[in-house]
Formats: C-alpha cells, sequence, structure tokens
C-alpha cells in the first residue's frame, strides 16, 4: 500500500525555495486515507498561494467530476479532504477517483486568476476597534496609517475554520502585525475585524477571542437559516473598506 | 383521544446535559461548521430502528443520566447506549428495547451505570427546527437542536408524525456489547504517521493511554507515554480532520477528535480511528484505559460494512405467543412475547410496563 502513497508532481510544478530545502520537498502531492471514510491529497506543508491556487483547482475538479459517492469535499490551506461512504465505494475505487483529478491538473494553475473579491465595510477605531490605539502604537505609526495598511490589501482567503464563517486571511502587510492580548476577551461583538501576529480576519459571531481588534462590520457574515449561509467562501478575497458609520 | 395538537414530550428533569443529536451536519465543513452529531452513533442506530424510525430521525443524547421526561402524547420509545437505572412510572424499564408510553407517564433515567452517553428515540424523531440539514446541536456555535443549546427542565420537544401510527409492535435489540472501562481501539495510520520517529509510533501501539478530565464531545485528552515524532515538529500548517482523527500536539500526548471537533487542525495526526469503534468513544469517561492496534483501510472498512450488517440483523420483532395476564379476575391480553421482551398493558386507562423474564408457550 505504501507505494501508492507517492505520486509524481506534474513536471510544471513551481518547486519554492522552502520546499526545496526540505528533505522531502518532491514527495508532493501525497494521496493518503484519512481512515476508512476519508482520503486526504496534500498538496504542500506551507501557506503559499500557488499551493493555494491548486487548491482550490483541485476541489473544483473533484466537485465537478461527482465522484461516486464523494459526500463532501473539504479545501484547507495546503490539502483537500474528501469524504466518501465505504458502504458504496472501496478505498481504492476511491483512490483511483482521486488520483484521476490529481492528474488533471495538468496545466500550470494561474495564482493571480481573477479571484472574486467580497467587500466589507468597516468602522474602524472608538468602541468599534478598541485595540486599534495599541496596533498604532506598537507599529510606531499613526492609526490613520494603520486603517490605510489594513484596508489597503485583498486578502486571500486560504480556507474557513475554527467556527462557522471564520475566514482565514493571507496578506497582512507586515508593518501592523501585531501580538494577541495577553488575557482574551471574554466576548468579542460579531463582525469584529481583529489582528493576531500577522494574521487578520473577522469573527463572523460573537464569542471569546484573544485578536488585537481594530474594528467593526455591521454587514452579517454569518446566517444559519440561508442554503448559502456564509458571506465570505472558500477561493475568494476580502477587500476592507473603511466607513465612517454602520448602515 | 382526538387531541389535534402535535405529539411532543416534555423535559422536567436535566442533571448534567442533555442535547438533540441526529447524525450530525455535512455539507457545511468548507464553511467552517461542526459535524457535530451523535456521540454514539450506534445507540442512535439501535434507537431510531427500535422505534420504526428513518435513520435521519434524531433523539435526545443524555449524558451520565439523571435525566427525566414526560410524554404529552402516547408514543413508542426506546432508550439505547449507556446503562442507567430507568422507569416509566416508576416501573422498571430495560435498553434495548421499544416500549410504548402512555400520555403523561414519566421516563426518569438516574445516573449511568456503565458508560457514559444514554440516547431516547421516540416514534416519529425529535422535530427541532433542520439547521442546514441537521437537528444536531452545536453547542459551541449554538447552532441546531433546541434553540442551539442543552435541554433544561420545562422545554417542549415537538415529535415527528410517524408513518407506524398508533399501531403497536415492540422490537428488541441483542447486539450489544456493554462499555466497559478499557477499550481496545483499532486504527488506520495516517495521513501523517511517516512524520513520526518508528520509536514514537511503537510508543504509540504498545502504551496504554488514560482518558483525562479535560474531555468532552470535541475530543478525549490522553495522558500516557509522549509520542516521539521523527524531527521534534508536531505544529503542521493545518488541515482537515475528520471524526476519529488522532492528533499528537507538542506534549507528544494523543487527542482523539469527536464529534463536535472543529472542521482542521495544526496537529500532526498519527493515525484515525475505524469507524467501527468511533461509536464505542462516545461512552467513554473519565480514567478509562485505552491502546490502539493497526488495521489496514481495508479491513477497517470490512468491519465497518459487518457491523451495520449487524445492526439490522439483530433487531428482533417480538413474535412469540399471545399471552395473558390475569388482573381482578380478568384476562388481558397483552400481545406478543419472548423472553425479554417488555409489554405495556394498559388498565383503567393506565400503562404498566411489564419486561417478560421467561416466556414459556402454552403447549
Amino acid at each position: 500500500m505504501r507505494g501508492l502513497k507517492s505520486l509524481l508532481w506534474p513536471s510544471w510544478f513551481p518547486v519554492s525555495r522552502k520546499l526545496k530545502s526540505e528533505p522531502e520537498g518532491q514527495r508532493f502531492p501525497r494521496v493518503v486515507p484519512a481512515g476508512d471514510s476519508a482520503i486526504l491529497i496534500e498538496l504542500g506543508s506551507e501557506i503559499a498561494p500557488e499551493i493555494s491556487a491548486m487548491v482550490f483547482a483541485l476541489t473544483d475538479l473533484i466537485k465537478d467530476a461527482g465522484l461516486n459517492s464523494g459526500l463532501e469535499v473539504l479545501p484547507t490551506y495546503r490539502s483537500v479532504l474528501v469524504y466518501y461512504d465505504p458502504l458504496v465505494c472501496s478505498y481504492s475505487e476511491m483512490f483511483d477517483a482521486v488520483n484521476g483529478a490529481v492528474e488533471r491538473l495538468v496545466e500550470p494553475v494561474n495564482v493571480n486568476s481573477s479571484l472574486k473579491i467580497i467587500e466589507i465595510p468597516v468602522v474602524y477605531g472608538g468602541d468599534d476597534g478598541p485595540d486599534l490605539d495599541f496596533v498604532a502604537d506598537h507599529a510606531g505609526i499613526t492609526e490613520e496609517t494603520v486603517i490605510e495598511l489594513h484596508s489597503g490589501t485583498d486578502y486571500r482567503v486560504y480556507m474557513l475554520g475554527f467556527s462557522p464563517g471564520f475566514p482565514y486571511l493571507g496578506g497582512l502587510d507586515e508593518r501592523i502585525a501585531a501580538p494577541r492580548l495577553k488575557t482574551p476577551r471574554v466576548l468579542v461583538p460579531a463582525g469584529s475585524v481583529g489582528i493576531a501576529e500577522s494574521q487578520t480576519g473577522v469573527y463572523p459571531n460573537a464569542g471569546p477571542g484573544g485578536w488585537r481588534i481594530i474594528g467593526r462590520t455591521s454587514v452579517p457574515l454569518f446566517d444559519v437559516n440561508s442554503s448559502t449561509p456564509s458571506l465570505i467562501t472558500p477561493a475568494t478575497k476580502v477587500r476592507f473598506i473603511p466607513v465612517d458609520q454602520h448602515d | 383521544m382526538t387531541k389535534t395538537s402535535d405529539p411532543s414530550i416534555q423535559v422536567v428533569r436535566c442533571g448534567f446535559m442533555a442535547l438533540v443529536q441526529d447524525q450530525g451536519r455535512f455539507g457545511f465543513q468548507e464553511l467552517g461548521v461542526s459535524v457535530s452529531g451523535a456521540a454514539d452513533k450506534e445507540a442512535l442506530d439501535v434507537g431510531n430502528i427500535l422505534v420504526g424510525n428513518s435513520p435521519e430521525s434524531a433523539a435526545i443524547e443524555v449524558m451520565l443520566g439523571d435525566f427525566e421526561i414526560e410524554f404529552m402524547e402516547s408514543m413508542m420509545f426506546a432508550l439505547t447506549g449507556a446503562e442507567t437505572e430507568a422507569s416509566l412510572d416508576d416501573v422498571p424499564v430495560g435498553r434495548n428495547l421499544s416500549y410504548k408510553a402512555h400520555a403523561g407517564s414519566r421516563l426518569s433515567l438516574s445516573n449511568v451505570r456503565q458508560g457514559l452517553r444514554a440516547y431516547i428515540s421516540v416514534q416519529g424523531g425529535i422535530d427541532t427546527p433542520i439547521i442546514l440539514g441537521s437537528r444536531s446541536t452545536h453547542i459551541t456555535s449554538g447552532i441546531g437542536g433546541f434553540e442551539g443549546r442543552a435541554l433544561q427542565p420545562g422545554d417542549v420537544l415537538k415529535v415527528g408524525g410517524s408513518e407506524l401510527g398508533h399501531e403497536y409492535s415492540s422490537r428488541c435489540w441483542d447486539g450489544y456489547e456493554s462499555p466497559t472501562d478499557e477499550l481496545s481501539i483499532r486504527v488506520v495510520l495516517g495521513p501523517q504517521d511517516d512524520e513520526f520517529s518508528e520509536s514514537g509510533i511503537e510508543t504509540f501501539l504498545s502504551s496504554t493511554y488514560v482518558v483525562s478530565d479535560q474531555s468532552n464531545r470535541q475530543g478525549l485528552r490522553l495522558e500516557g507515554s509522549a509520542i516521539e515524532s521523527r524531527n521534534g515538529r508536531f505544529d503542521i500548517v493545518s488541515d482537515a480532520v475528520v471524526n476519529g482523527s488522532i492528533q499528537v500536539p507538542g506534549d507528544g500526548k494523543p487527542i482523539i477528535l469527536l464529534s463536535d471537533r472543529q472542521t482542521t487542525g495544526g496537529y500532526l495526526k498519527i493515525a484515525t480511528v475505524a469507524s467501527v469503534d468511533i461509536p464505542r468513544l462516545g461512552q467513554v469517561s473519565p480514567g478509562n484505559r485505552i491502546t490502539f492496534s493497526v488495521v489496514s483501510v481495508e479491513e477497517s472498512q470490512q468491519l465497518f460494512i459487518e457491523s451495520q450488517d449487524r445492526l439490522s440483523s439483530s433487531i428482533n420483532d417480538l413474535v412469540g405467543d399471545q399471552f395473558f395476564l390475569r388482573v381482578s379476575d380478568t384476562d388481558i391480553s397483552v400481545g406478543t412475547a419472548v423472553s425479554g421482551s417488555a409489554e405495556i398493558v394498559i388498565l383503567d386507562g393506565i400503562a404498566y410496563p411489564i419486561i417478560v423474564d421467561e416466556f414459556i408457550p402454552d403447549e
């Protein structure tokens, strides 16, 4: 079975410096079982736009193929998980089907292909962003510059996780990276926009949280009563738009 | 008997935690929505079969027992999962049997004796709103179940319609293995077993782990020998986790992820629990001991297929001879019976449950 584990990269794959420096640098993609009801395709080991583009291209291929008994497809930073029903489909059948999809990733994936941009209006600072002054002090810049830098980037949505509708965004300007709160807040309001180290994100639901909160949006991000519950979806980009007040 | 209201049950007493659960919430994991669902799916499945429900029907998952409901209408019910002392209007009722309760009767569960979670299934299923395709309660995100939360005394739960109507047919299930304090759990290695050293894998497979009290529906934290990774690294860039994923964080102590897990995780995963053994982990309490053994993915699938066959083949209709009970010089038909069956006798509008110790048919 071990032999099935390693597949050769397509020759076009851009091997990044990080991958090259690792002894197992050529081991992706890997198609491996995640138990008896899911199969995992690992496309890399790091956070990178190239790998993310591959992840979403493969996710589309697998969804479009309508794999027999493929129940659910879950893209992440660097891998794609396919759930299936072992009562309907054996591991080897699923392996072959998934492998076929991996092999169809024949063309280089355009990293900069136009991803849908989701605009999120944000009131920065004040009661909506109690940590804006801290982030500015920490960066040694004005609050206005923090807002300019934070809203001046389109953030790639690498995946959703942690809680319903919570996006993992990439692309924060390192100048406004800031440490987490030493003691997390008991309740962060829904829509709060925060920074933690070199990550930024927005809390779709109220809950405890340790990120530095710099603003808040009043746009509902997650609606459990909708069949498309999340405003932000994988394979999109998020743009924060500064506004003076909530609608 | 011409009531027009929807059938329902009311929570009378709730000692620890009781949740509405079904098979789980699938199809929204890519949006970060936890699957949740019954921690012991086998107990859920058995309960649904016993009361004639479809597998998607929801039941009440009662942690640690100490729980009481009142039936507002006459309906079939079954008690599965953890072993509790249970009674219907003070008359003992058994597990893995279906009974008919009459309107106004109360089902009471004591603290559990063995196992952790008991399941109460009712004919027609618990009919809380379907949220994102499921009735399962995920407390952390406040989604599903009864108003997104654990049940409280006074809650009235709607019960769905049933094709069984009022026709009474009791069934029993004899495939149950009692929960134990020491479990041998089968696993499929991976998806990141090659990131562990040989001695790390050896430690994992030869050690006995103890379930810590930091365990819940999200996962079981285990205490025991630390597992060594190949290059001292345990953190990875997050990828997906599944029911039964065994993560190893930096302290080397494994965590088994269960129903309420998040959709992704940032630790190496050494192995994944075989589906056939996952329900048993839903009955595990702190202090229980776990050892692991490896099966291939093919063996794991075969074990699961066999367990699903056993599920249906272990259900028995209580077909047997009619028997009669003599009360006040009146013979009352109690229906059909076999040893171990449960029957309800209604006298003057009051239901009396009877468990048949030994049924000896007439010659």
